[in-house]
């Protein structure tokens, strides 16, 4: 089967649907948004992922016609969107609050949309018995907004920023309100919606689970700066900066400053009267630079003798144990006080386990475990 | 026992301040007009018997043979009516502006609608008879710009009786709507703009439709009593307004003709309760609404 992996962002010839060059945005003093520039393609799910106020709630009411940047351009299609006001953008919004006007019902608020597009009756009727059925909501069609559940009003907001079948959906905490269980229901709903529809989806998200789950890309904000943007994997495996593999994910930090030792090798020099722990890393580093090592808690091992293979092996003591259910994380206090945290998969009962609290173990990671981060 | 002492007291009063004058005023409208004290026959003195025996429905038919309480209903109604509409258009304005007034604002706007409450009702509506008469303010200070060549006559007018209506009950309407708007939510316009509305449409298909309740309560607020209007067409409207209250005043005070003049009332009251009755549903819509 040959089956071309979605990726245009690796296509130089690939026209990007939305482009952001130097965007600017100050409320006052604050800057919301500092210098972005940024592309996002056709079909694809992005993500805009980070902290509140960060600025990706900014970012996505300019795309929205809310907003406009104080300095630099944002392209839909290769025009310059800057004065087009909201309601002559080929853009739709799911809001936050979901934003369903009360006065009328759930297909009525399907159709407000088409309805100011003067479309045919008949189409109407067409176009939002489609949208309903796509959100599994033919049977509430009649009922009005405080008549449904959340997550039923979660889905006529989908419907609605659907109806008029948009080059570009954006959601803002689309499933904020939900509960854990159906929020993870839901963003698979999504992704199906999103490949059903091939519409461009931009997802604004304080949720990096979320993020991770459904896009193809995530742009990782603080201060209104764009800190990474990848695919959620490369997010993952290599982050390029602390703050980000610190966002994404649990991960243990080790401070300390690197001497090369080898190809692509160094040595990092984390605690007076420990051996220095190997890293490898594509990234040059100069003798004596600092740096940090970050390593994903699933990929230290914990034992209870030193494994004689590892590269890296650290003694310290249990100090606490987080019981997941699938996983346990083990909390490991090294002598000098910093924590290394362990992720193990439950292969057997409770009760069976081989360490618990205040036992002495070792944790130990290979040379490739980690990223050597710079910032 | 307990529940039921609960619900008398509340029903004590309405029979206390409500049903009993009502029952009096509706006795006179059936009693004849008399040189007495008090200027009304038959009175429970007579005796039950000639007491009831005494009473008609005359003062009635006689409301209804002579056109002028009919054109006075008539036209209270119209004033009413219209005075409500202009009051809709000025106060709907001002509640809007309001609810739109940046936060740190808005107790003061709040204060200033209130702030003329505190000032008696007779002082003010005097007040605008200095600002509407041929030497009065308004009429100088055109006269100063030169936009007109002679006083304008508004005071003792129907349009003096509108400006005053409109002044005096502005703030009843202010205030129900401004709750209304105050309430919305302000994505909801944002969502009618994203979905291809332009201001001026999400205006009409969603702020006017969410404060529709708003709209309601306060055109009954000011219907209801305008209709009934007395001091105002009195002082502002002169001789030529027809107003039912000022008829009312006359029948009472002028003739001393208290039988007529309460069967003027009870028929005042009876076209009252159907609006009366409507806002009252709609207040009950509105609470289950929002339960």
């Amino acid at each position: 089967m040959n089956q071309t992996v979605f990726a245009p962002w690796d296509d130089p010839t690939e026209k990007p649907l939305i482009r952001f060059r130097n965007v600017t945005k100050r409320f006052g003093e604050f800057v919301a948004i500092d210098d972005l520039t940024l592309d996002i393609f056709a079909r694809e799910f992005f993500a805009l992922l980070g902290p509140s106020g960060c600025g990706k709630t900014t970012m996505m009411r300019m795309l929205a016609g809310f907003e406009t940047p104080t300095s630099g351009t944002i392209e839909l299609a290769g025009q310059d969107i800057a004065a087009v006001p909201p309601n002559k953008r080929a853009v739709n919004m799911m809001f936050q609050s979901y934003a369903l006007f009360p006065h009328l019902s759930v297909y009525e608020n399907i159709a407000f949309g088409l309805r100011r597009d003067n479309m045919p009756k008949h189409d109407i009727d067409t176009r939002v018995s489609e949208r309903l059925k796509l959100t599994r909501l033919e049977k509430f069609a009649r009922r009005k907004p405080h008549q449904i559940s959340g997550g039923q009003r979660q889905r006529v907001a989908l419907a609605r920023s659907l109806a008029k079948a948009p080059k570009l959906l954006l959601l803002d905490e689309p499933l904020g309100a939900l509960d854990a269980k159906l929020r993870q229901a839901t963003q698979f709903e999504l992704m199906d919606i999103q490949e059903k529809t091939g519409t461009t989806f931009v997802i604004v998200t304080h949720d990096q689970e979320e993020a991770m789950t459904v896009a193809s890309r995530v742009a990782v904000m603080d201060e209104g700066r764009g800190m990474q943007l990848a695919t959620p994997e490369r997010i993952y495996a290599a982050p390029i900066s602390a703050y980000g593999a610190d966002f994404i994910g649990d991960v243990n930090i080790v401070s300390g400053t690197a001497s090369p030792n080898g190809e692509a090798g160094y040595h990092v020099n984390w605690a007076e009267g420990h051996a220095p722990l190997v890293a490898s890393s594509d990234r040059p580093f100069s003798q004596g630079e600092d740096c940090h090592l970050a390593i994903r808690p699933e990929k230290i091992a914990i034992s209870a003798e030193r494994p004689p293979e590892a590269e890296n092996a650290v003694q310290g003591t249990v100090l606490d144990i987080a019981y997941l259910g699938n996983l346990s994380t083990y909390h490991v206090e090294l002598p000098g006080g910093q924590i290394i945290k362990a992720q193990t998969a439950n292969t057997r009962r409770v009760s069976r386990r081989s360490f618990t609290w205040e036992d002495t173990v070792w944790v130990s990671w290979t040379s490739t475990a980690g990223v050597l981060l710079a910032q | 026992m307990q529940r039921f002492a609960l619900i008398a007291i509340p029903y004590a009063w309405l029979l206390a301040l409500f049903l009993v004058p009502f029952v009096i005023v509706f006795k006179i409208s059936l009693s004849d007009i008399a040189l007495s004290i008090p200027p009304y026959t038959p009175t429970l003195g007579d005796g039950v018997g000639p007491f009831f025996s005494a009473l008609d429905f005359e003062n009635f038919a006689f409301l209804a043979s002579d056109d002028l309480y009919w054109k006075a209903y008539a036209s209270s109604l119209r004033i009413a009516a219209v005075s409500t509409v202009l009051t809709l258009l000025v106060g709907y304005h001002d509640a809007y502006a309001m609810a739109r007034a940046p936060q740190e604002w808005r107790p003061t706007l709040m204060m200033l609608v209130i702030l003329p409450f505190w000032t008696s009702f007779l002082i003010r509506v005097y007040a605008w008879m200095g600002i509407l008469s041929q030497e009065g303010f308004l009429n100088q200070f055109l006269l100063w710009t030169g936009l007109i060549g002679e006083p304008l006559t508004i005071l003792n007018t129907t349009t003096a009786v509108y400006i005053g209506i409109v002044y005096t009950y502005v703030p009843f309407m202010i205030l129900p709507i401004f709750a209304a708007l105050d309430r919305l939510d302000g994505s909801l316009i944002e969502a009618a703009e994203d979905l291809g509305c332009s201001r001026l449409q999400a205006f009409w298909l969603v702020t006017i439709p969410l404060s529709k309740n708003g709209i309601i309560a306060g055109s009954f607020l000011v219907f209801i009593p305008a209709l009934g209007e007395f001091v105002i067409p009195s002082l502002l409207g002169g001789s030529g307004t027809l107003m039912i209250g000022k008829v009312l005043w006359e029948e009472f005070f002028n003739n001393r003709d208290w039988p007529v003049a309460s069967a003027v009332a009870v028929i005042l009251l009876l076209i009252l309760i159907i609006p009366i009755i409507l806002f009252q549903r709609n207040q009950q819509r509105q609470a289950e609404e929002e339960a």
